[in-house]
């Protein structure tokens, strides 16, 4: 039971007297800062697609953006889309999808 | 995460909505995947179970986070330039301190408590001279990269060392000789603090001779709190988890919902193979009976329990038991030796598979039903629709045809406990990984 505490170092610790220990925390990823798209000017006769993750009634959601849209901002052309599996996997083929059919996109509600 | 891939990858402009208790999460997952600028925008929680007209009050209102309208929100995020302010405020290399500051025994019990690196019990402060006798214990280097762990897949994997390692498993109150078990736990890469709102917790099951070497128990009382080795390999392997992932901080790095008792010693016990009927579990697993190694499962969440089975209705006490489970998290079979033999003679499974191949056929649950639980719509039922088998079989059936709940593989039988009676278990979960003891002793 050698790291259990000893009664030196337990006596050595109290009061003033002070320590030295070491630090618990894993070492974090290097952050690469990634480049947003460029914004659209404006939404005026774009096509926005609405991305389902299919996460607890997500689909339903997006159903009312879809509408508010309709009602809205008419000129906006919205397709709801579902991923193509869990949303917990990436999903490239939805992705390359929407690049070549769409201006923008909106997720939800996935958490 | 997929917003931020889809526009800095695919230059997609995006934006994201999320309920409003991801804030914290969202801020961070965006800041760590380089993106703080990433759109996005908060609704109410929950969505889940509410009426058409209700998300449309969602839609209609304001974000709960801004005070600002959601849809406002949104189109600003479509269509207004990056500023580029919050990228300053960012720091892009970090780096982690070998030690902490001095200081005296109580400030520096205060600092772990309030820098989120405990499991809010007392810890052993890792001194040095605690950590190197640990260290002495592995023939592997302090500075090796012992592994690559994240809470969740939405998370960026921190990376970290023999020694990190070792100044957990000293936090933890470990002794020495366990460490070769905290080591291959930690080498795993399997986290035992996942983040997800079902508040899962990690069971560890260890076979072969080390249980014997550092008297973990597997008989009387082997998953409660009365052996030292199983009480701080356990906490260990939770401590490390989240010091090591990047921490663990509810609303932050940790979204379960209610929490999870079973994650403050994290399960851990010895399989009792002196007394089991069948082969040991890592025998099972590709492993010779006279090697060590370290079993894991995770999203332990829910559990049935019985005593006994019985003569004339013991299909049917399993049958309901199965049915009462999470649909969605299979069963591993957790049985005291009694239980285990009491197998053998009401159904003639003379070996785990045969028991589990039972398991498999008579785990059963009408189509509809199985298919409304929100966890199944979650997770099987995408999957199933884009012809995965053997969800899309499923999903033919029609809404009150029994279908299987589970699948062969995922299904488990672990035996443990001290025969002082016929108690047994099934503990919904999810087999991960077995990782040899041996290799980092």
């Amino acid at each position: 039971m050698a790291n259990e505490v000893q009664g030196s170092e337990r006596a050595g610790v109290e009061g003033d007297k002070k320590v030295t220990v070491m630090n618990p925390a894993g070492y974090p990823p290097q952050i690469t800062p990634k480049p947003m798209a460029p914004r659209l000017d404006s939404l005026d006769g774009k096509t926005v697609y609405l991305v389902d993750p299919r996460f607890d009634d997500s689909g339903l959601f997006l159903r009312q953006v879809q509408n508010w849209f309709a009602d809205h901002m008419p000129s906006v052309k919205t397709n709801l889309v579902e991923m193509s599996s869990v949303y917990t996997k990436d999903d490239p083929k939805t992705w390359e999808m929407i690049k070549a059919n769409g201006d923008g996109a909106i997720i939800g509600v996935g958490h | 995460m997929h917003a931020i891939a889809l526009d800095s990858k695919y230059g997609v402009p995006t934006v994201a909505i999320h309920t409003n208790a991801f804030e914290k999460a969202v801020q961070s997952v965006t800041r760590m995947h380089g993106m703080p600028e990433a759109r996005y925008t908060f609704v109410p929680q929950p969505v889940m179970g509410k009426t058409a007209e209700q998300l449309r009050a969602y839609v209609e209102g304001k974000s709960p986070i801004s005070g600002r309208p959601v849809m406002q929100e949104v189109i600003e995020g479509l269509t207004r330039p990056a500023e580029g302010d919050r990228i300053k405020e960012s720091k892009f290399e970090r780096s982690t301190p070998r030690m902490v500051d001095s200081d005296s025994d109580d400030n520096l019990h205060r600092l772990f408590l309030e820098n989120n690196w405990t499991d809010k019990l007392p810890i052993v402060l890792p001194t040095e001279k605690r950590v190197a006798e640990m260290l002495a214990r592995t023939s592997r280097k302090p500075d090796e990269v012992a592994g690559h762990m994240r809470s969740n897949q939405f998370r960026q994997y921190w990376e970290f060392t023999v020694e990190k390692v070792a100044i957990n498993a000293v936090m933890a109150g470990a002794r020495p000789e366990y460490f070769p078990v905290i080591l291959a736990l930690a080498s795993s890469g399997v986290s035992a603090r996942g983040s997800t709102t079902s508040s899962m917790a990690a069971m560890v099951v260890v076979n072969g001779p080390i249980r014997n070497e550092i008297a973990m128990n597997s008989g009387t009382g082997a998953m409660a709190p009365y052996n030292y080795a199983n009480a701080t390999i356990g906490r260990a392997y939770g401590l490390l988890s989240q010091n090591l992932q990047g921490g663990s901080l509810p609303g932050d790095s940790y979204m379960g919902s209610q929490g999870n008792g079973y994650a403050y010693g994290t399960m851990t016990f010895a399989e009792n193979e002196e007394r089991s009927p069948w082969v040991p579990f890592h025998v099972q697993h590709g492993f010779k009976p006279t090697d060590s190694s370290v079993s894991i499962f995770t999203g332990c969440r829910s559990t049935a329990f019985t005593l006994g089975v019985r003569e004339k209705y013991w299909r049917e006490h399993v049958r309901s038991m199965l049915r009462g489970m999470d649909a969605h998290s299979a069963p591993t079979f957790v049985l005291d030796p009694i239980a285990a033999r009491q197998f053998i003679d009401r159904g003639g499974f003379d070996t785990k598979e045969k028991l589990i191949q039972w398991v498999y056929e008579n785990a059963l649950m009408p189509a509809g039903e199985y298919w409304d639980y929100q966890l199944i719509q979650n997770y099987i039922y995408p999957r199933a629709t884009f012809g995965e088998e053997p969800y899309a079989s499923k999903l033919k059936a029609a809404p009150d045809e029994m279908i299987r709940m589970f699948k062969p593989d995922e299904i488990h039988v672990v035996v443990v406990g001290g025969e002082t009676n016929g108690y047994w278990r099934i503990m919904g979960c999810n087999y991960q990984k077995t990782v040899s003891v041996d290799e980092w002793r």
